[in-house]
């Protein structure tokens, strides 16, 4: 049934000192989150030996655009020649959106065969793909390189997606949501004949929108994120996502490290995420607090 | 437009030894054009009927026959048919246009058609400054609403209806049934209602089926239902408050409930034990000296236009339905009552069924 609407009762008003005392918890938070964004920042607009000062200087310096022009455009210049940094973000870029994509479209199609179709060993499919979920990726590593390597998958963008793809969570959370259609929607659409893909494309999925926009989200930054994987599956350069790349910049052993290019580097690697999830707020508190119905 | 024909219709649920049997072999005629009302309590397979009829369940005996043909596997889309369901199951991400529309817009029909259908669907139904609305933002009643139009857009040979109006308030329920007469009335269209409500059955239907546990207890007009039921279940079922139904023995002119002898008007259809029944409405009082059966009366319900007193006839427990504008009687004090013969109804105690005077 339609409620008359999901925005909770407002809670009781705080009295004055405990808003202040909430407040204060929050601008905490809020400082301890940010102050190592902003050394970063500052730490890019310096030059390397500035960086290596004792107190590093805590206000920011005159270099900022020519450490980010030279890592965007040309990559880091020291012993490890990355990339150019708009590079390494296309293709974390494109490895994030190629598994969001994947895992939405694979989950919907599974939790839509699981929830709306009876057929011999529907139960066991599903408990099948609920045990992967204890099997993450580090856990499965091995076999999979294997796998990969066998199918001559090492260094293409297809043996860094595809075996990210194949996951549970989108397929158990859009059960749940599947689960709650009610059944004379399903009859209802069978008396005005539509087919099992006409009903799948007309309503299961404009009634999904808010679940699939919520977990796009999480599914970007996961895939964002992905820094095992890359690691092994890539050894040409030209594939390197931003966050192994940040890694082969901080020098080992004798080498330096451009302080600077790589605190310039990881922000822009942060950037990506923050800005999907600030534009995609609203929709990803829907989709995971209220359903349309 | 079409008649359905139901023969030896069975449901199982499960197969071998451990099946579940919901429907036992029902047999029923409906007539081109004819609305009939399915009525029964919860759990009776009344709307597993109806859904073998859409198609949304598996018929596992028998044959269900639509305009002369027989639909047993035939796709629910294809069987011409029309739902409108109890919680509507409106398409919440449509508009009421389109919610309407669907069914059509995947037969591809032309737009220009389409269009000019729901139209005339939303005027007859008042629904012409509505179709720009979701369903979220429409009341019980006009939901309601939009799934009758969806399904009169079809222009289907069969409206089949499963309990449409139970989640509507009394009164809106009130002026729906009318609409739905009236709208049976313009349309013409066989129609198939059920609902567990004696109220919609009676005023609703041009012939009635009701149903106990998975069988047909009796088919005909509201006024035969009433008039004559032919079980004890349809007569208790129909009719509020039921009819009271008194376990004795008959001998001659004389009944015996419990202690007490009661005088019959005209000898019973046989001797022997035998179920007297008799509707709380049709009992009359009596001043006369000597003359009516002693009832104890015990409590009283003022309904407005009528009372109801709640007593004891020959022990059994005994309801009386008196106009309420008559003085009304103590309780504790012992009424006589007397009922005409034609008003006097028997059964058989074993099998329940009626016993023709």
């Amino acid at each position: 049934m339609i409620t008359a609407g999901t925005s909770s009762a407002s809670p009781d008003p705080l009295r004055p000192g405990l808003a202040w005392l909430a407040h204060a918890v929050l601008w905490l938070g809020i400082a301890v989150t940010a102050f190592p964004l902003y050394i970063a920042f500052v730490a890019s607009t310096l030059t390397a030996p500035d960086v290596a000062q004792a107190p590093m200087p805590i206000l920011p310096g005159a270099h900022g655009v020519d450490t980010y022009r030279t890592i965007l455009l040309q990559g880091l210049q020291g012993t490890y020649l990355s990339p150019p940094v708009w590079q390494m973000m296309w293709n974390s870029l494109l490895m994030a959106l190629i598994i969001t994509a994947g895992k939405i479209a694979l989950s919907l199609l599974s939790a839509y065969a699981i929830v709306f179709f009876q057929f011999p060993g529907r139960m066991v499919a599903f408990w099948l793909i609920f045990l992967t979920l204890m099997l993450p990726v580090e856990v499965r590593i091995l076999p999979t390189y294997e796998v990969v390597s066998d199918l001559g998958l090492i260094n293409t963008m297809t043996g860094l997606t595809l075996p990210l793809i194949a996951s549970a969570t989108g397929t158990l959370l859009f059960r749940q949501f599947f689960l709650t259609i009610p059944d004379e929607l399903v009859e209802a659409a069978r008396i005005d004949g539509a087919g099992p893909l006409r009903f799948f494309k007309d309503v299961v999925l404009p009634l999904s929108a808010t679940n699939i926009a919520a977990l796009s989200v999480i599914l970007f930054i996961y895939g964002w994120n992905q820094y095992l994987w890359p690691l092994l599956i890539t050894t040409d350069n030209r594939l390197d996502t931003i966050v192994v790349g940040i890694t082969k910049m901080i020098g080992t052993g004798d080498a330096t490290t451009d302080w600077p290019q790589v605190m310039g580097t990881t922000l822009l690697a942060v950037l990506p995420p923050a800005l999907v999830v600030v534009l995609m707020r609203r929709w990803f508190v829907k989709g995971l607090v209220d359903s349309e119905k | 437009m079409a008649a359905i024909s139901l023969r030896q219709v069975v449901k199982r649920y499960g197969s071998g030894a451990t099946a579940n049997p919901v429907i036992h072999g029902v047999d029923a005629e409906i007539t081109d054009g004819e609305f009939v009302v399915i009525v029964g309590p919860s759990g009776c397979g009344k709307s597993t009927l109806l859904r073998m009829v859409a198609g949304l369940e598996a018929i596992t005996d028998g044959e269900i026959a639509i305009g002369g043909r027989v639909v047993n596997d035939v796709e629910p889309s294809e069987r011409d048919i029309a739902m409108v369901f109890q919680n509507y199951a409106l398409y919440p991400h449509f508009n009421v246009f389109g919610n309407m529309a669907y069914g059509l817009r995947i037969r591809k029909l032309p737009e220009a058609e389409v269009k000019a259908r729901v139209e005339k669907a939303a005027r007859t139904l008042e629904l012409s400054h509505l179709l720009d609305r979701k369903p979220r933002q429409l009341s019980g009643g006009q939901r309601q609403r939009v799934a009758m139009g969806r399904a009169i857009v079809r222009q289907p040979q069969v409206f089949l209806f499963d309990e449409p109006l139970s989640n509507l308030d009394a009164k809106l329920r009130a002026q729906t049934r009318l609409e739905i007469q009236k709208l049976h009335g313009e349309l013409g269209v066989t129609s198939l209602f059920v609902t567990h409500d004696q109220v919609e059955a009676m005023t609703l239907a041009q012939r009635m089926i009701v149903m106990n546990a998975g069988r047909i207890e009796q088919i005909g007009t509201p006024e035969q239902v009433y008039g004559q039921p032919q079980t004890t279940f349809v007569a208790s079922f129909i009719g509020s408050p039921p009819m009271n139904l008194l376990a004795g023995t008959a001998e001659g002119s004389g009944f015996t409930v419990g202690e007490q002898v009661l005088a019959l008007p005209s000898p019973a259809p046989r001797a022997g034990a035998l179920l007297l029944g008799l509707r709380p409405e049709h009992a009359q009082l009596t001043e006369r000296e000597g003359e009516g059966w002693p009832f104890a009366v015990d409590l009283l319900e003022m309904l407005g236009a009528e009372r109801l007193v709640y007593g004891r006839l020959g022990g059994s427990a005994f309801t009386l339905r008196i106009d309420g504008t008559l003085v009304p009687p103590k309780a504790g004090s012992t009424l006589r009552l007397t009922a005409p013969s034609q008003r006097l109804h028997w059964f058989d105690p074993a099998t329940g069924q009626r016993v023709e005077a």
